[in-house]
């Protein structure tokens, strides 16, 4: 990092031999990336398969790597190594700084915002729908942070968790409550199925993690990737129980059994106002930001009990922890538990929002994009979770939008595609430089006479 | 009887596509202990470059037996070198400045490598499959029988006889290399003990870097005769080969060469078996189940050894 460096004078000139030698290297290298890949494109026409020629991207692109390295080499890398005492990392409580004046003040005004958002934007259907994307998103990253920043084991599978939630409640309002209640019971079977999906989700949770406990770190992480294949896999092609890849219709959500629609027994109707659909996202975004909060209150409770300690305790050093007496196979399954809950709760709001559920909503990429969210924020920090979610999924919406662009690219090149290549150098990047996130400072549950801010520098394994 | 012979030897043709991945796996784990998780998709560069040379040269079906192998050959080495040339890159921009960090550090960045790969393909050479012409055709008819319903003929095609005797090949060069030369010792010195082996004057970094080639090689190999046999291949192909190649590995013993191929074996096997008498759409979940199995009840897989876990 060069964060540290002190601009010291240059020290030697330049060589240039290693120079020239490096930037021939790179040129290779470069060059045998993008020769097939770049310079040659494959099209389908109508009858044969033909090749494009790009050869003038590739030179472009060449250039700006080498013109990159070559000003790397020429102003970064050739600096004297800076002294010992400037990178030395602050040992002992950090001062008070801005950081800490205004860091108890950024949960509750994003709570305000987020409170006051259809009224900001004068009840436009659009900011609401983003806001509605966005918190869906934060609550699941919330969730799996338990079980990734919290307890340390890396669930790359967590979708699997989701898509019980969405297909409990698909299933149950549609075919299971019917069958058994009468079809009084719809308007309510969100209400109903709320806490069903989250159980069930806990259970899977329970499922999953009782075989996987003894597994270290990678292991661990492939046999849940498995398993959110499995799940879904199985949502495919059992056709008699989850209607395959044609997925099922459900039901939109109620307001306490008053259901969104113009004339007598609806919403409006009930309250003497105007009908308008966008109460009914309004409500949507309310029941979103209730769960959301619901997540981060109770996993801030967590925290603060022994099986949250447990947790942490459980993620620096397993090891340490079983010869402490801590139970590991109880600390494992409660995070996998509570983990999976929420992602049941989200996946039970997400089919109702949709309207629709199918297996295609649950495909290993957003299992990595919600473990993105949780590494962009900083693997632990709940705050940082939030900025995290609104710049990828907030970065989402804005690829899309991203016409300016369509001028300098490649013909035939949509910008949508470009958001998950952004997401994967994200991830990379992120570990390459800030492996501890944009949100290092963690507030430490236990402290000795006084609450001291602790920076993530000082954790073993980077988050606390 | 027929059936089942018709079934191996499909399954043994894929369990060699399959093994050449796993080498990959096993030889990265066994030196610096992460899983490349990226592996699978630099599997998939292999094979859509394959893919694009054999477009670019203008290979078909129609040409000599000889000219054919000749190219072959050819795309082999060009594929082979560029594979070479990306997990090179992923190494040393992702996975090498984080030696050292926190234990999630190289599998996150891994699995944002292996995201980058499939989206960087996907962005220049579209998404959707790219067909061709079968180009190695013809075969050997092995066993015929005549029944009620019609003959069932037992068939080695000439595409199956090339993967799996090309795959004999490399693996008897890639063992001499491992066995007998001086690059395959630093190897086997950097996996037992990497501090040793730098104050014993090898270059870890250097090795380690070789490791990365030598497994994207056997991977865009694999590609190539994927891409083959199966007559298409896309941006996604990397995806799901690479899970079941990592269940090889795992299940051959991680670490293991020589279990990476036989983990290969019985995975292409066990595949291939599941969709000839249960049910084809399963046979991924087949493939998942055994990973979880073997990784709960055998971590140490049929030839690892088994890991002890020191504070």
């Amino acid at each position: 990092m060069t964060a540290h460096d002190v601009a010291a004078p240059k020290t030697q000139g330049y060589d240039w031999t290693a120079i020239i030698k490096d930037l021939l290297g790179t040129a290779l290298v470069s060059l045998l990336i993008m020769v097939p890949m770049v310079a040659y494109k494959s099209v389908i026409t109508q009858y044969s398969l033909v090749l494009i020629s790009r050869w003038f991207e590739v030179f472009v692109i060449l250039g700006l790597i080498l013109a990159t390295r070559l000003a790397m080499h020429l102003f970064v890398w050739n600096r004297a190594p800076s002294p010992i005492h400037a990178s030395a990392k602050p040992a002992g409580p950090a001062k008070a700084t801005l950081a800490d004046r205004i860091g108890p003040w950024v949960f509750p005004a994003l709570v305000a915002f987020a409170v006051a958002l259809p009224f900001i934007f004068h009840f436009e259907r659009r900011p609401i729908d983003l806001g509605i994307y966005i918190l869906t998103y934060v609550m699941l990253a919330w969730g799996l942070n338990i079980v990734v920043g919290l307890a340390g084991l890396l669930d790359l599978g967590y979708v699997a968790f989701y898509a019980v939630g969405a297909y409990a409640y698909a299933l149950l309002s549609t075919v299971y409550f019917p069958y058994w209640f009468g079809d009084g019971i719809v308007p309510w079977a969100f209400y109903i199925t709320l806490p069903i999906a989250g159980l069930l989700a806990a259970c899977w949770g329970v499922i999953l993690g009782f075989p996987v406990l003894r597994l270290r770190g990678d292991y661990l992480a492939i046999v849940t990737l498995a398993f959110g294949e499995i799940i879904r896999l199985v949502l495919i092609n059992w056709f008699s129980f989850t209607n395959g890849p044609q997925g099922i219709e459900v039901p939109k959500a109620t307001f306490f059994g008053l259901p969104f629609k113009a004339g007598p027994g609806g919403f409006a109707d009930f309250f003497g106002i105007q009908h308008d659909r966008i109460y009914y996202y309004m409500f949507l975004y309310y029941v979103i930001l209730m769960l959301a909060l619901l997540t981060y209150f109770v996993t801030n409770r967590l925290r603060r009990l022994p099986i949250g300690r447990a947790w942490e305790a459980l993620r620096e050093d397993e090891i340490a922890c079983r010869s402490l007496g801590i139970n590991t196979t109880n600390t494992k399954l409660t995070a996998f538990a509570i983990g999976a809950m929420f992602g049941g709760f989200a996946g039970c709001f997400f089919a109702t929002r949709q309207g629709f559920v199918s297996p295609e909503s649950f495909v290993f990429i957003e299992s990595a994009i919600i473990l993105a969210i949780v590494v962009l924020g900083g693997l632990g920090s709940q705050i940082g979770i939030v900025f995290a979610a609104i710049a990828i999924m907030g970065s989402f919406e804005m690829f899309r939008e991203l016409t300016v662009f369509q001028d300098y690219l490649p013909e035939g090149t949509d910008p949508v595609h470009f958001r998950m290549l952004a997401v994967g150098l994200a991830m990379v990047l992120m570990m390459r430089f800030r492996p501890r996130g944009f949100v290092t400072r963690r507030q430490p549950t236990v402290f000795l006479k006084e609450r001291k801010a602790v920076s993530g520098d000082l954790v073993k394994e980077g988050h606390g | 009887m027929e059936y089942f012979l018709q079934q191996l030897i499909n399954g043994v043709t894929l369990g060699s596509i399959y093994g050449l991945i796993a080498i990959g796996y096993t030889m990265v784990y066994g030196i610096i202990g992460m899983i490349n998780f990226a592996h699978g998709d630099v599997f998939m560069v292999g094979s859509v470059t394959a893919f694009l040379v054999v477009l670019g040269i203008g290979l078909t079906g129609g040409s000599g037996l000889l000219l054919i192998l000749v190219a072959l050959v050819l795309v082999a080495v060009i594929a082979m070198i560029v594979a070479a040339a990306y997990n090179w890159t992923i190494e040393r921009l992702a996975y090498k400045p984080l030696r050292g960090s926190f234990r999630l550090a190289p599998l996150i960045s891994a699995i944002g490598m292996s995201i980058v790969l499939q989206e960087f393909v996907r962005v220049n050479q579209e998404g959707r499959p790219k067909p061709v012409q079968p180009i190695v055709t013809g075969g050997y008819e092995i066993m015929r029988r005549v029944t009620e319903s019609g003959e069932f003929i037992v068939k080695l095609t000439n595409m199956q006889i090339l993967i799996i005797v090309s795959t004999l090949i490399l693996m008897a060069v890639f063992t001499v290399l491992i066995q007998k030369t001086s690059l395959g010792r630093a190897q086997r010195a950097c996996e037992q003990d990497q501090k040793m082996a730098a104050l014993l004057g090898i270059d870890v970094d250097r090795t380690i870097s070789v490791t990365f080639i030598m497994g994207a090689a056997l991977a865009a190999f694999a590609g190539l005769m994927f891409f083959l046999y199966y007559g298409v291949t896309d941006f996604f192909v990397g995806f799901l080969a690479g899970i079941k190649a990592f269940t090889a590995a795992v299940l051959g013993g991680i670490g293991s060469l020589p279990g990476a191929m036989l983990g290969g074996l019985v995975i292409g096997l066990i595949e291939t078996m599941w969709s000839a008498y249960f049910t084809v759409e399963y046979k991924d979940v087949a493939a998942f189940t055994v990973l979880i199995i073997v990784l709960i009840f055998m971590p140490q897989g049929l030839l690892g050894k088994p890991e002890v876990e020191k504070v």
